[in-house]
């Protein structure tokens, strides 16, 4: 190649160059690494889930023959439905706790602190750097037949027997999680209410709300996104929790997830594990569906 | 001159009222009284203390010192909620989760006037402000000025002592700013509630208000009348903050007769009366102020006029009605702006031509 052609190969761009200058090229590239991680990571094993959900175990092989029958075996058995059923209500409960505990925290640091926010917000979290089985046993310890409630109670002469009820039960699933997952609550429910406009509040005031009807009318539904997504993500991670369930649920707090384990591990059903996690998956994103569609109806204004 | 004592019953009464934001004083000891019916305007410079006395009267704060008293009650310890007063917020402060009517119903819920009431009320409201029928669009899709309006229609329908607006129409547009300075002005003729109107423009505050208090750095320099604050400003920031003003220094050679003698510099001696020194007078070195309007050029030799000097143009500006000249007068440095209607037959001079002010003492006014 002469020096002459070397100089004009700027001007004139090779075919692939051409492409990568387009602006929809650069756009492709920039975001195909993105597109890449959520192709690899989240849809092929969704994908993956869903097909093994229409097939058989046969064995140590998998029968590919389409069949619905694993859903028709999730949806019916006893106890499936007793396990998704509580599933969905621990995570109820869990998720109104939490929430409800995050609220105020959010409220007071949103409205009542008045330097260093983020030192406030920080320091909230500082608890769960810990690792969370590390946090979880400390429950155990906490709530055991021998733990610090029991001793403390049985020390001061308020029960005779150690409470049986605080350990290896769903109460112990809930306070757990709810702990575990307040500050993932606290956070979006501060942000809400650090956007709402203080001039909101005075005009509510000024036009005769005292402080308790000025936050019924205007900071809790102004504040309802924050409620809302706090309120998803908790709700959706705890209802398919199976470490916590394990470690301080006992025989009564048992939730679907753990039952999608034992699916895929001791039982060797795989096809009905993964239509058990479909299922679950379903459920949960209709649910989300309703708080979405909830969360429209307190941003849209009017009506 | 217009009279320049409040008339009828005082309904708001600042007594040496001081607020302080940690270090910062935003103000300093405002005293005075806004009359009932009246439409009183505060009008300064950013950060002179306007808002900080507008939250104090609405029982947003509370003075750190003195006393606000609403109809002869005084209002320590009673909070916004409370008080005889609406406020129409600089932000509009529009709820965004409820849709117009419901806006401007906010306040009278409490009032359990009804259903039906309520939305007769409602509607009322809304026409007053020109916007009936708009009672179910959603607030996010409101314009600008409708925002503004239904701010004004839900702090009417209370049916305040006192109306509180922060400079509600800084973020209109020009025209339509001025079409609200006049419907604000008419529909305050028509309710006679009293308004209180935060300002930085003085256009604003002497086209709408019966009386102003001009403040400067957390103090009222002056009150009165936009006529009195117009042609007798007690001192230079008041005299420049409204209107253009020509200064000239001058100087206190005597008193006899009743009059001040001045001498003032490229104007020559002159003598006034005391109304002509609002804000008092310092016995050496003092500032005369002469408003564009009140110096004439004399084109013909014919003209005659009280006092007259000779100068040169710098420079003219044309408005097509109106020419602006800046001319250079012998024995001061500043140029002074004189402004002449554009009549039949009469020349628009250049930069370079020889022209004959002349001038009047009354148009002089010797400022503290
Ligand atoms: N909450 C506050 N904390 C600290 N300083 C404040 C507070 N509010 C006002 N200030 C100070 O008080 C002074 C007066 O403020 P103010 O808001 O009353 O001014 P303003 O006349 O309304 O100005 P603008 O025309 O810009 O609205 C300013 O120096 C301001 O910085
Ligand atoms: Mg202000």
């Amino acid at each position: 190649m002469s020096r002459a052609d070397a100089g004009a190969m700027p001007a004139r761009p090779s075919g692939i160059r051409r492409l990568l200058r387009g602006e929809a090229a650069q756009g492709l590239v920039l975001v195909s690494p993105t597109f890449l991680y959520a192709l690899l990571l989240l849809a092929a094993p969704l994908t993956l889930v869903l097909l093994i959900s229409f097939w058989t175990q046969d064995y140590l092989e998998l029968d590919r023959t389409f069949t619905t029958a694993n859903y028709a075996e999730a949806w019916s058995d006893p106890l499936y439905r007793l396990l998704m059923g509580r599933s969905l209500v621990i995570s109820g409960v869990v998720t109104l706790t939490t929430v409800l505990l995050a609220y105020p925290i959010a409220y007071f640091v949103a409205f009542h602190v008045e330097r260093n926010k983020a030192l406030w917000i920080f320091l909230i979290t500082i608890p769960f750097w810990t690792s969370y089985l590390l946090r979880v046993f400390l429950w155990k310890v906490i709530l055991g037949y021998n733990g610090v409630l029991n001793s403390a109670l049985l020390g001061l002469g308020l029960v005779d027997q150690p409470l049986t009820f605080l350990l290896y039960n769903a109460n112990a699933v809930v306070i757990t999680l709810a702990h575990a997952w307040a500050p993932f609550a606290i956070l979006p429910i501060y942000v809400a209410l650090a956007k709402i406009d203080r001039s909101l509040l005075e005009a509510a005031e000024d036009l005769g709300d005292g402080p308790l009807r000025r936050f019924w009318r205007v900071t809790l539904p102004l504040s309802m996104p924050g409620v809302i997504a706090a309120a998803l993500i908790v709700f959706i991670p705890t209802v398919g929790d199976y470490v916590t369930p394990r470690l301080v649920g006992g025989t009564d707090g048992l939730m679907i997830a753990n039952m999608i384990q034992v699916q895929f591990g001791k039982a060797n059903n795989a096809p009905l594990g993964a239509a058990l996690a479909v299922s679950a998956m379903a459920i949960v994103a209709a649910i989300s569906l309703v708080f979405l569609w909830l969360n429209r109806r307190f941003t849209r204004g009017g009506g | 001159m217009t009279d320049d004592r409040p008339r009828g019953r005082a309904l708001i009464e600042l007594d040496r009222v001081e607020k302080r934001f940690d270090e910062v004083a935003a103000l300093k000891g405002v005293s005075g009284s806004i009359m009932e019916g009246e439409f009183f305007s505060l009008l300064g410079p950013s950060g002179c203390g306007k808002t900080t006395l507008l939250r104090l009267i609405a029982g947003f704060d509370e003075p750190t010192r003195g006393a606000i008293a609403i109809d002869g009650k005084p209002m320590a310890g009673v909070p916004a909620n409370l008080r005889p007063t609406n406020m129409v917020f600089q932000s509009y402060a529009i709820f965004p989760h409820l849709d117009v009517a419901q806006n401007v119903a906010y306040g009278l819920r409490r009032l359990r006037l009804g259903r039906e009431e309520t939305a007769r009320r409602v509607e009322e409201a809304l026409g007053m402000v020109d916007l009936a029928g708009y009672g179910k669009r959603a607030a996010h899709a409101l314009s600008g000025g409708q925002r503004q309006r239904v701010a004004l229609a839900r702090a009417l329908v209370m049916r305040p002592r006192v109306l509180l607006l922060d400079e509600p129409l800084s973020a209109l547009d020009k025209k339509l700013r001025e079409q609200m300075q006049v419907e604000l002005r008419r529909l305050q003729r028509a309710v006679g509630i009293t308004f209180i109107l935060v300002t930085h423009d003085q256009e604003e505050a002497l086209i709408m208000s019966d009386r102003i208090a001009v403040m400067f750095d957390g103090e009222i320099a002056q009150l009165a009348s936009p006529e009195t604050l117009y042609r007798r400003p007690v001192d230079r920031r008041v005299a420049s903050f409204i209107g253009v003003m020509n200064f000239f220094d001058a100087r206190v050679t005597g008193e006899s007769a009743g009059l001040i003698e001045l001498d003032v510099a490229g104007l020559g001696p002159v003598a006034i009366p005391p109304e002509q020194a609002p804000g008092g007078r310092n016995a050496a070195g003092t500032t005369v102020g002469i408003r564009p309007e009140m110096l004439t050029l004399l084109f013909s030799d014919t003209e005659r006029a009280e006092h007259e000097v000779s100068g040169e143009v710098v420079d003219a500006v044309y408005y097509g009605d109106m020419t602006y000249y800046d001319l250079k007068l012998p024995g001061t440095e500043r140029p002074a702006t004189v402004s002449m209607r554009n009549t039949a037959g009469r020349p628009v001079l250049r930069p370079g031509d020889p022209a004959r002010v002349g001038w009047g003492r009354e148009s002089v006014i010797l400022l503290a």
